[in-house]
C-alpha cells in the first residue's frame, strides 16, 4: 500500500481528503503545520507528500526546500496544493522543486484524485 | 455631463476627504491653490511694477518669494500624489487577502459538496453527516467573514452610521456572558464579572450604538475565551471613573500576545502567531472592528499583555451627562 503524507493546516480538508484517499486505499499519514509535515515526510519516507504553503510554523516554501536538501527525501514527489495563485508563488514553488502545482479552489476533488494517481503511478 | 457632476468634480473638499487625505496633501486642492497663487502674483506684480517703475528689485524679489512658495506647494503636491498611491496599494492588498481568506472554507465547502455528490459515501450516513456539518461549519465562517468584511469596508469610508441610544453598559456585559456560558463551559474557562458595590442603573448608562458597541465587546470575550488553551479564567471588570467614563477590562490568562507583534495587533487581518500555533478560529478582524467602533463612540480601548501569562483588553466610554 502507498503512503501519502498531507501537509495542510485546515482539519476540514485533512478530513475530507483523507476519506477519499483512505477509499482509494491509500494510507494517509497527516500534518498541521510544516514542523511536523517535515518531522513525519524523514521518518516515513512516503511515496508523495501533498503540501499546503500557508503553514503555521514552518511554511511550505521552506518545508519544499528542506525536503529537497536531504537525500532522504529529495525523490519523493511533491505536489503543492495551495490557495495562493500569484505566479511568483508558482514559479517559486515549481523552482524548488514542487512536481505538480494545484490551486485548491480551481479544482474539483475528483480532479485532486486523479492528479496523485497520476503522479503515483509515473 | 449635468450640472451636478460638475460641480462634485469641483467640490475638492469632498474630494480629498473621499481619499481620506489632509486637505494639505491633496493635489486637486493644492493644483487649485497654486492656480490662484499665480493669478494674485500676476496682478499684483503688474500694479507694483506700475507703481514703482524705478525700482525694479522690489519686482524680482516679490516673484522670488512666490516662487519659493510654490515649490513648496508642488513638493506638497508630490507627497499627496504618493500617499494615493499608497492608499490604492494597501486597498489592493485588502482585497487580495480578502479574498484569500475567503477562498479557504469556500474550498472546504466545495469539496465536501463535491464528497457528498460522488457517491462515495453512499452507504456510510455518518460519513454523510460528518460533510454536511464540514459543509455547514464552512458556510458560517464565510457569513462571518463577509460580515467583518462589510463593517470594515464602512469603518474605511466613515459609514458606520452609527445611532446611538442610551444603553446600559452592566447590562449588555451580562447578557454577552450568558450568551458565552455555553463555550466557555466547553472549553472549561470561568467566566466572571467583577463590578463595583453600587449597582444603581444609572452608573453604567452611556450613549453609544448598542448594536455596534455590543459587537466590539463580543469580539473582545470571544478572543479572551479562545485564547485560553486547556482551561483558565476570563474575569471582565466594570469601573465607573468619577461619573465620566465606564471602564470594562477584559482579562484572561491565556496565550497572551508575543512582544514584537503587540504593535500590530489591531491591525486589519493581522493574526497572532499564537493563533497558527493554537488552531484558533478567527477571521482577523474583529480587534480593528472594535477600535473602530470604541473610537467612532468618543471612547479608547487597549490592552497589556504579556507572552505565556495572559492578555488585559480595555476600553472606556464616556458618559453623557442627562439631557
Amino acid at each position: 500500500m502507498k503512503t501519502i503524507l498531507f501537509i495542510e493546516d485546515e482539519p476540514t480538508l485533512q478530513k475530507t481528503v483523507g476519506q477519499v484517499l483512505e477509499q482509494e486505499d491509500y494510507e494517509i499519514k497527516s500534518a498541521l503545520d510544516g514542523e511536523i509535515g517535515l518531522q513525519l515526510a524523514k521518518k516515513e519516507k512516503p511515496d508523495l507528500i501533498l503540501l499546503d504553503l500557508i503553514l503555521p510554523k514552518l511554511d511550505g516554501f521552506r518545508v519544499l526546500e528542506e525536503l529537497k536538501k536531504d537525500e532522504m527525501t529529495k525523490n519523493i514527489p511533491v505536489i503543492v496544493l495551495t490557495n495562493l495563485e500569484s505566479e511568483a508563488d508558482v514559479e517559486r514553488a515549481m523552482e524548488l522543486g514542487a512536481t505538480t502545482y494545484l490551486v485548491k479552489a480551481n479544482y474539483e476533488l475528483e480532479e485532486v484524485i486523479t492528479k496523485i494517481k497520476q503522479v503515483l503511478s509515473s | 455631463m449635468s450640472l451636478r457632476e460638475v460641480y462634485r468634480q469641483l467640490n475638492f473638499f469632498e474630494q480629498c476627504r473621499k481619499n481620506r487625505i489632509g486637505l494639505w496633501q491633496c493635489p486637486i486642492f493644492l493644483f487649485v491653490l497654486i492656480g490662484l497663487i499665480i493669478i494674485g502674483t500676476m496682478l499684483g506684480i503688474y500694479f507694483i511694477a506700475n507703481k514703482y517703475t524705478q525700482s525694479p528689485e522690489m519686482v524680482a524679489l516679490i516673484i522670488l518669494a512666490v516662487t519659493a512658495f510654490l515649490m513648496v506647494v508642488g513638493y506638497s503636491v508630490v507627497q499627496g500624489f504618493n500617499r494615493l498611491v499608497e492608499v490604492n496599494k494597501m486597498k489592493s492588498e485588502f482585497v487580495s487577502v480578502a479574498s484569500h481568506q475567503l477562498r479557504t472554507p469556500l474550498t472546504s465547502l466545495k469539496w465536501s459538496l463535491d464528497m457528498l455528490l460522488s457517491g462515495r459515501l453512499n452507504d456510510s450516513w455518518e460519513y454523510q453527516l460528518e460533510q454536511l456539518k464540514i459543509a455547514k461549519e464552512n458556510n458560517q465562517r464565510m457569513i462571518d467573514l463577509v460580515n467583518d468584511l462589510l463593517d470594515v469596508s464602512r469603518i474605511e469610508d466613515n459609514s458606520l452610521g452609527l445611532r446611538p441610544e442610551r444603553v446600559n453598559l452592566l447590562d449588555l456585559v451580562q447578557n454577552l456572558i450568558s450568551k458565552y456560558a455555553f463555550l466557555a463551559k466547553a472549553s472549561n474557562v470561568s467566566l466572571v464579572l467583577e463590578a463595583e458595590e453600587d449597582l444603581s442603573a444609572d452608573k453604567w448608562e452611556i450613549f453609544v450604538d448598542p448594536k455596534r458597541i455590543k459587537l466590539a465587546i463580543d469580539n473582545l470575550i470571544n478572543n479572551a475565551v479562545r485564547y485560553i488553551h486547556g482551561g483558565g479564567m476570563v474575569k471582565i471588570r466594570l469601573k465607573n471613573n468619577k461619573n465620566k467614563s465606564v471602564r470594562c477590562e477584559i482579562e484572561d490568562n491565556g496565550v497572551g500576545v508575543p512582544k514584537k507583534e503587540q504593535k500590530y495587533i489591531f491591525q486589519k487581518f493581522f493574526r497572532s502567531q499564537n493563533i497558527m500555533k493554537y488552531q484558533t478560529e478567527g477571521t482577523g478582524l474583529g480587534l480593528f472592528i472594535a477600535k473602530a467602533v470604541v473610537e467612532a463612540s468618543g471612547g479608547k480601548i487597549g490592552f497589556q499583555s504579556q507572552e505565556g501569562k495572559g492578555s488585559t483588553f480595555w476600553f472606556e466610554l464616556p458618559i453623557k451627562s442627562k439631557t
